[in-house]
């Protein structure tokens, strides 16, 4: 279609799918004629149990509200619609989650169109043959990968790069719905099958993926255009509150990132050393001088988590003095006794105390641990491979902690205030990351695809 | 007279650079204090352990980027993020001990 176009328009309704945006931003952003809807839909940032549980981080409600103005509008214009890393984590269970979304809307508009569906589940025994002949790289800081962390890894994802999102456009697909995805695949991809340069399409995808937070003020929750050009990309908000600047857009190229010249994808690096922001009229921000450098070898990133038991948390309050000034040797104290009656029992498992107003937020990194505040909040985090015994140690923990007797006390009636009734709270499986590595990809084919053509009449509503 | 890295920065912030990366942004008020902090080597991988409590091996680097007179720091996160035992899952406000950087 735009093979010959002069530029490329994309429209980013909202930093992560469920967040939101102001039907007035996304309506100015249609105006404007858009040849993509995109929109990423999964981080890991909230940590491993949404992977290894198969859940969504962000509310069902949410998401089919975003996703209507996104289906209603885009099929109705005949551009098509990309939603990448489903449901968050990108896993099969994500994406048949939102899948089914897509077709309550679908029905509920009369829209038609063919549906793209493109799997990241990465088969067990693909990687491990890729271990085994050590083409399995641990990225920083993760250990090496092992038979034993594979087998006991509920799910695996590997971050898709563009290629199956162009193949997915090339057999006809207007909706494409992706499994994990590198976040800036999900806007460069129609780009670069339209014939746009690269590195500036995956720069651009870059910033879109999170709307308005490059903009200032930033927000998460807002809509933004991106206008790619052969040999620039513009950016502006669709809000008039906001806007981009210099400082803004260079701002964001740092964020989550721990080299912002290089920021390596799938099949290659994005390499912004020679990159240059400049501000135009009007609170827009072009940039120039992105380049993709392609690897010898295509490489994705795995990401997999596995169950390490269940949770059970306690949360209480601490006001007395006394207690506070001795908070160290009485929590030392109440685990000795906790360990000596779990040992005698044969319950395995740990307890973790979170002390807000000590250390909650940084642990034993904290510089002013001693120095605690005037009341402490107690957080007992009790992790055991089953969940009853995740139970009995939150529970003991939490009776012996209550009435522990320590040197000088004169509270004798509870150490406690506990703001709930039940005071104890189940939280179910816990997890952990146990793949975070690169992987080499000869056949792109292994993120498998479906093609659905959903909706009975052709065009939707008029 | 010794001033604070809060009189000099507009942003400073921590965030998971993946789960098992944290990475530290400064983001200067002008490209002058901004490029007085890259001379003076201000930022080094001693100081950031010595403030964190943890190993300078543990520093895994500081760059200096210029577009926009910010410095990144990145460290080794000492609990991977969601493993028993972390207390950020986000890794959103690990910047603290930044604020009381003098010079």
């Amino acid at each position: 279609m735009a093979a010959r176009a002069s530029e490329f328009r994309v429209l980013a309704p909202t930093a992560i799918l469920g967040y939101g945006f102001p039907a007035s931003s996304f309506l100015r952003g249609m105006r404007r004629r858009p040849h993509l809807i995109g929109v990423d839909a999964g981080s890991t940032d909230p940590g491993p149990y949404y992977l290894g549980a198969g859940t969504s981080f962000t509310n069902r409600a949410a998401v089919k509200r975003d996703l209507r103005f996104m289906l209603v509008h885009g099929v109705r214009s005949g551009i098509p619609v990309v939603i990448g890393s489903a449901g968050g984590a990108g896993a099969r269970p994500h994406v048949r989650w939102c899948r089914g979304i897509i077709e309550e809307i679908a029905a509920e508009e009369n829209l038609a169109f063919t549906l793209g569906v493109v799997y990241a589940d990465m088969p067990r025994k693909v990687v491990a043959a890729a271990m085994r002949r050590g083409a399995v790289t641990p990225l920083p800081c993760v250990p090496p990968l092992t038979e034993a962390a594979l087998d006991a890894s509920a799910r695996i994802v590997a971050q898709m790069g563009v290629e199956p999102l162009c193949a997915a456009l090339e057999a006809g697909c207007q909706v494409i719905l992706c499994g994990r995805c590198y976040d800036p695949a999900v806007f460069a991809a129609p780009a670069i099958r339209a014939g746009f340069d690269r590195g500036l399409a995956l720069h651009m995808g870059k910033i879109l993926e999170c709307a308005a937070i490059a903009a200032t003020p930033g927000s998460g929750a807002d809509c933004v255009l991106g206008v790619l050009r052969r040999d620039s990309f513009v950016l502006e908000s669709l809000n008039p509150r906001r806007r981009f600047t210099r400082a803004s857009t260079a701002a964001h190229t740092l964020y989550e990132k721990s080299d912002p010249y290089h920021l390596p994808g799938p099949g290659g690096v994005l390499n912004l050393e020679d990159c240059a922001f400049r501000e135009l009229s009007g609170g827009r921000v072009e940039v120039r001088g992105s380049r993709f450098e392609p690897a010898p070898d295509y490489r994705v990133k795995l990401e997999g988590a596995r169950k390490i038991g269940y949770r059970t948390i306690s949360i209480a309050g601490v006001r007395d003095p006394v207690m506070i000034g001795a908070i160290d040797e009485i929590l030392d104290g109440v685990r000795a006794q906790v360990e000596a009656i779990l040992g005698a029992d044969k319950i395995a498992g740990r307890v973790t105390f979170h002390v807000y107003g000590r250390d909650g937020v940084m642990g034993a990194r904290e510089p002013r641990r001693r120095r605690p505040a005037h009341e402490l909040g107690i957080v007992i985090d009790a992790v055991a491979p089953t969940a009853a015994d995740s139970e009995a140690i939150c529970g003991v923990t939490r009776s012996t902690l209550l009435h522990y007797g320590y040197p000088g006390r004169i509270a004798t009636a509870g150490n406690l205030a506990f703001p709930f009734s039940p005071s104890d709270a189940k939280m179910g499986a816990a997890y952990e990351f146990s793949v975070y590595h690169l992987m080499p990809v000869e056949d792109q084919r292994i993120f498998r695809r479906e093609i659905r053509a959903i909706g009975g009449r052709r065009g939707g509503r008029p | 007279m010794r001033r604070t890295l809060p009189q000099v920065a507009k942003v400073i912030r921590s965030k998971n650079a993946g789960p098992f990366e944290l990475t530290l942004d400064i983001i200067f008020k002008t490209p002058g204090d901004f490029r007085l902090f890259r001379r003076r080597r201000i930022i080094t991988a001693r100081r950031i352990a010595a403030l964190y409590g943890v190993a300078e091996a543990d520093v895994l680097g500081i760059v200096y980027f210029e577009p926009c007179d910010a410095i990144k720091i990145t460290l080794r996160r000492w609990v991977p993020s969601g493993s028993p035992g972390d207390s950020d899952i986000y890794g959103a406000q690990q910047h603290a001990p930044l604020l009381g950087i003098t010079f």
